[in-house]
């Protein structure tokens, strides 16, 4: 019940402040951070709560993006219908690279999810439709009803996102999906031996981590007021979304929120006093030394200090 | 464009040459990740970092081959290190750590590629040798040489590898480890030093095999991302566990793309490997050969 | 007495090898069976085959008369087939109580406030009630034997299927779990033991099996089968 009261106060919160007069640029940039809250929840959905790490978190956000366009062009569709659009056709890829590569080792649903990037990006490059290599320029309408600005309007989308991202992992961490991919992640033998159906499972988790992928994907052409294929399927993206649940905290859909919120910081942070490139270097780095110093992340950490201090 | 014999014959000449250069740039990985089943994906990245290492001597006026050879030592001993790290870090900690072990690999092939960015930028960069530019002419056919070079050296290479590993000592502990630890141990052998050394094997061929890419074509720091797809379907395809199927499936890789680039232009060509290595996952994951 | 379990030419290969050549079987209701045989030679094979952790490549299995080779492991785990590891496979994240509102909730449709009662009462059964919110991580040998097989319990099975779970316990802990195979068994429940601790296997079973090199060579009651010379020559070899 408290949660959602909070979600409640977030979503209030969130509406007053788009209402208000405060600059623009908080809009543009909350944007990105509440992005990251939600790629970092979905891909923990699917790696935290599963154990399947997926390195191909531009291939679902590229495909949400291009679903976005594509139903925008064609049926000039309204927001809410291209983030269905997206989150449907996302979804169903996580399905698919499931059902080739989930009975295999972990590893090989890793490098399906990479093989995913470059032939979405192929078929991406080679489509006159949504602009081949090059890409198109869109137009923003002017208002965003019933906010000021197209961009208040976009972030307010992204708050509900993320705050329906959350909820989602919530629910499936405390049900007994939650209990069921933790078995079968600790030992799948054991949980089919205990009467956990394995392979459903995981293929759920496969649909909802890309559906929700797509989704955070779907608003993009539209906040960049552009899309082409080297961004929109750029492999730094990869890395964050691995990042930010790894330092967070795997365990629990907390964790993903902290690391977003934290990675988000800190790469503004470097990029505005010393360069882009570092960034993403920062990124690496801290990936690295998490995963082999706390590998609970800092929701492990936290559980330590509790547990050593009473 | 439009299908002709003599087109399709030249891609499959190429394709060959391409599928041998393959073999040898695979074959790392066929170890790594084949025998001692260690997730390596950052193994393109040490590739291409071998690259820049001869394109780094290169400057001083080395043969690219000769660079080759000459990091290899370096290149043996960062991949003995690099697996003792992995082994302390993640093996040792069972099947709960398979999630961490694969991020690691992942974060370093990033901070390895970023960290090329960052010393050579994003420009492309070439190797100077007499072999590289001039082509031999047979019929109608003309063969770059510095494909024949790679070729050349990559053959050797792949036939020096999967020799050692049937028929040394140490080579055959090697194809152990990763199936019968517990046997090796029975033998007095420490299966932990084998897989460093064999590791540490695997590496250092990346040097010579990073030479002869940058020997084939220019590099540039992001290409390790289309070798992650290349390499892992030579492998996948071999069937892991199987050395002398990295060749074979190498060469249908190389032939595969050939013909793809031949008639369906460069901008199909990426997707090749990455398809050709989904088909097999959903067909027969086993591969050719696998156990 | 009717048969629970029906193995009928049931072979298995690995590759190039036999792991498992033309096994005929029948488990009859209730009844407490012994399996054993030399290392390697088809005891685990043959009961992968049974639960489903493997399919079999020729022949059929049935239980309670339908016909089960094709099915994954936890449909037939819902059918009423549990087994416990010969290596315990505890789910390391969760502790011992946890571990068995899995099968509670995956196979009884327990949850809640009544999977945890159902839950303590087993562990009670088998003396690890004062444990329960243990992680698996902190648990002694003996205890997660017993964990292994209070999970499969929580299953409510008909048939458990007891892979060497005594392997490596000393004197008493042998006896507690036999106490607890023999406790299971008495509320109906068909149990088929592997087990090379040979007294376990004379205490316990009614009937006993011996494989060697992935085929049958001899059945009949303990007395009967460890007398059989060529029983003796498996395992001792020639």
């Amino acid at each position: 019940m408290r949660f959602w009261i909070a979600c409640l106060a977030v979503v209030l919160a969130a509406t007053g402040l788009v209402m208000s007069g405060v600059n623009e640029y908080l809009f543009f940039a909350g944007f990105v951070v509440l992005q990251a809250v939600v790629l970092a929840t979905a891909w923990n959905i699917l790696g935290g709560y599963a154990g399947y790490v997926n390195f191909g978190v531009p291939a679902f956000v590229g495909a949400g993006a291009y679903s976005a366009l594509v139903v925008h062009m064609s049926l000039e569709a309204p927001l809410i219908v291209q983030i269905l659009a997206a989150a449907l056709i996302s979804g169903t890829l996580g399905f698919l690279v499931g059902v080739i590569s989930v009975r295999l080792r972990g590893i090989f649903f890793s490098i399906a999810t990479v093989a995913l990037v470059f032939i979405l990006e192929t078929v991406v490059i080679n489509w006159r439709y949504v602009g081949g290599a090059t890409g198109l320029q869109l137009t923003r309408p002017g208002e965003g009803w019933p906010f000021d600005s197209y961009t208040r309007m976009l972030f307010w989308v992204m708050v509900i996102m993320a705050v329906a991202a959350i909820a989602i992992a919530r629910y499936i961490q405390d049900s007994h999906i939650g209990r069921g991919l933790r078995a079968l992640r600790d030992s799948e033998e054991a949980a089919e031996c205990t009467g956990v159906p394995t392979l459903r499972l995981k293929l759920i988790a496969c649909a909802v981590s890309g559906a929700l992928l797509g989704a955070a994907g779907a608003p993009m052409p539209m906040y960049l007021s552009y899309i082409e294929p080297y961004s929109s399927f750029n492999l730094v993206y990869a890395v964050s979304a691995l990042a930010m649940p790894i330092i967070g905290g795997m365990s629990h859909w907390v964790g993903p929120l902290i690391g977003a919120l934290l990675l988000a910081s800190i790469q503004q942070l470097v990029t505005v006093t010393i360069s882009s490139e570092l960034n993403v270097l920062v990124v690496g780095v801290l990936l690295v030394f998490f995963v082999i110093a706390a590998p609970d992340g800092i929701v492990g950490l936290y559980r330590k200090w509790k547990a050593s201090s009473k | 464009m439009a299908f002709s014999f003599d087109l399709l014959l030249e891609a499959i000449i190429f394709g060959l040459l391409l599928g041998c250069f393959y073999a040898a740039v695979s074959i790392g990985l066929s170890i790594a990740f084949g025998l001692l089943d260690v997730p390596h994906v950052a193994h393109p990245a040490v590739l291409i970092l071998g690259s820049y290492g001869v394109y780094l001597l290169g400057q001083y006026g080395v043969d690219p081959i000769l660079a080759g050879l000459m990091l290899t030592p370096f290149f043996f001993l960062f991949g003995a290190a690099l697996y003792r790290m992995y082994y302390e870090t993640f093996e040792k900690r069972g099947n709960s750590a398979a999630v961490s072990g694969l991020a690691f690999f992942f974060g370093i092939a990033f901070i390895i590629e970023v960290l090329l960015v960052v010393a050579f930028g994003v420009d492309q960069r070439s190797a100077e040798a007499a072999y590289i530019g001039g082509s031999l002419k047979i019929d109608d056919l003309r063969i770059p040489y510095r494909l024949l070079v790679a070729f050349g050296v990559a053959l050797f290479l792949t036939i020096t590898l999967t020799v050692y590993l049937s028929k040394t000592f140490t080579g055959r502990a090697i194809k152990a480890v990763g199936q019968d630890e517990a046997a090796l141990r029975l033998m007095g052998a420490d299966p932990v030093r084998i897989k460093q050394f064999a590791f540490g094997l695997a590496t250092a061929v990346n040097a010579l095999a990073g030479a002869m890419l940058i020997i084939v074509a220019p590099v540039e720091p992001t290409m390790d991302r289309i070798y992650i797809g290349r390499t892992f379907c030579v492998v996948v395809l071999a069937g892991l566990g199987s050395m002398s199927g990295t060749l074979a499936a190498a060469l249908i890789l190389g032939v595969t793309e050939s013909i793809v680039l031949m008639f369906f232009g460069a901008s199909w060509a990426p997707a090749v490997a990455f398809g050709l290595l989904l088909v097999v996952l959903a067909v027969r994951p086993k591969g050719l050969f696998g156990r | 007495m009717e048969s629970i379990l029906e193995v009928n030419k049931v072979s298995k290969f690995f590759g190039g090898f036999t792991a498992l050549s033309g096994v005929d079987l029948q488990v009859q209701k209730g009844e407490r069976l012994g399996l054993i045989g030399p290392n390697g030679s088809g005891k685990t094979t043959l009961i992968n085959c049974i639960s489903g952790a493997l399919l079999n490549d020729e022949g059929t299995i049935h239980f309670n008369g339908a016909p089960i080779s094709r099915l994954p492991a936890h449909r037939r785990t819902k059918l009423g087939i549990a087994r416990s590891f010969q290596i315990p496979r505890p789910f390391s994240s969760m502790t011992m109580l946890e571990n068995l509102l899995v099968p509670l909730s995956y196979v009884c449709g327990i949850t809640g406030a009544r999977a945890e009662e159902e839950a303590y009462q087993i562990l009670a059964s088998m003396g690890l009630k004062a444990k329960a919110l243990v992680p698996t991580s902190q648990l002694s040998q003996v205890e997660l034997r017993k964990m292994e097989l209070a999970r499969a319990m929580a299953a409510h099975p008909s048939l458990l299927i007891s892979d060497e779970a005594m392997a490596g316990l000393a004197g008493t802990e042998i006896d507690e779990v036999l106490q607890i195979l023999f406790d299971m068994n008495s509320q109906g429940i068909t149990i088929i033991m592997i087990e090379h601790i040979m007294q376990a296997v004379m205490s316990f079973s009614q009937r006993v099996v011996c494989l060697d090199a992935g085929q049958i060579i001899c059945q009949g009651t303990p007395k009967e089968v460890v007398a059989n010379p060529h029983v003796q020559r498996a395992y001792l070899g020639d």
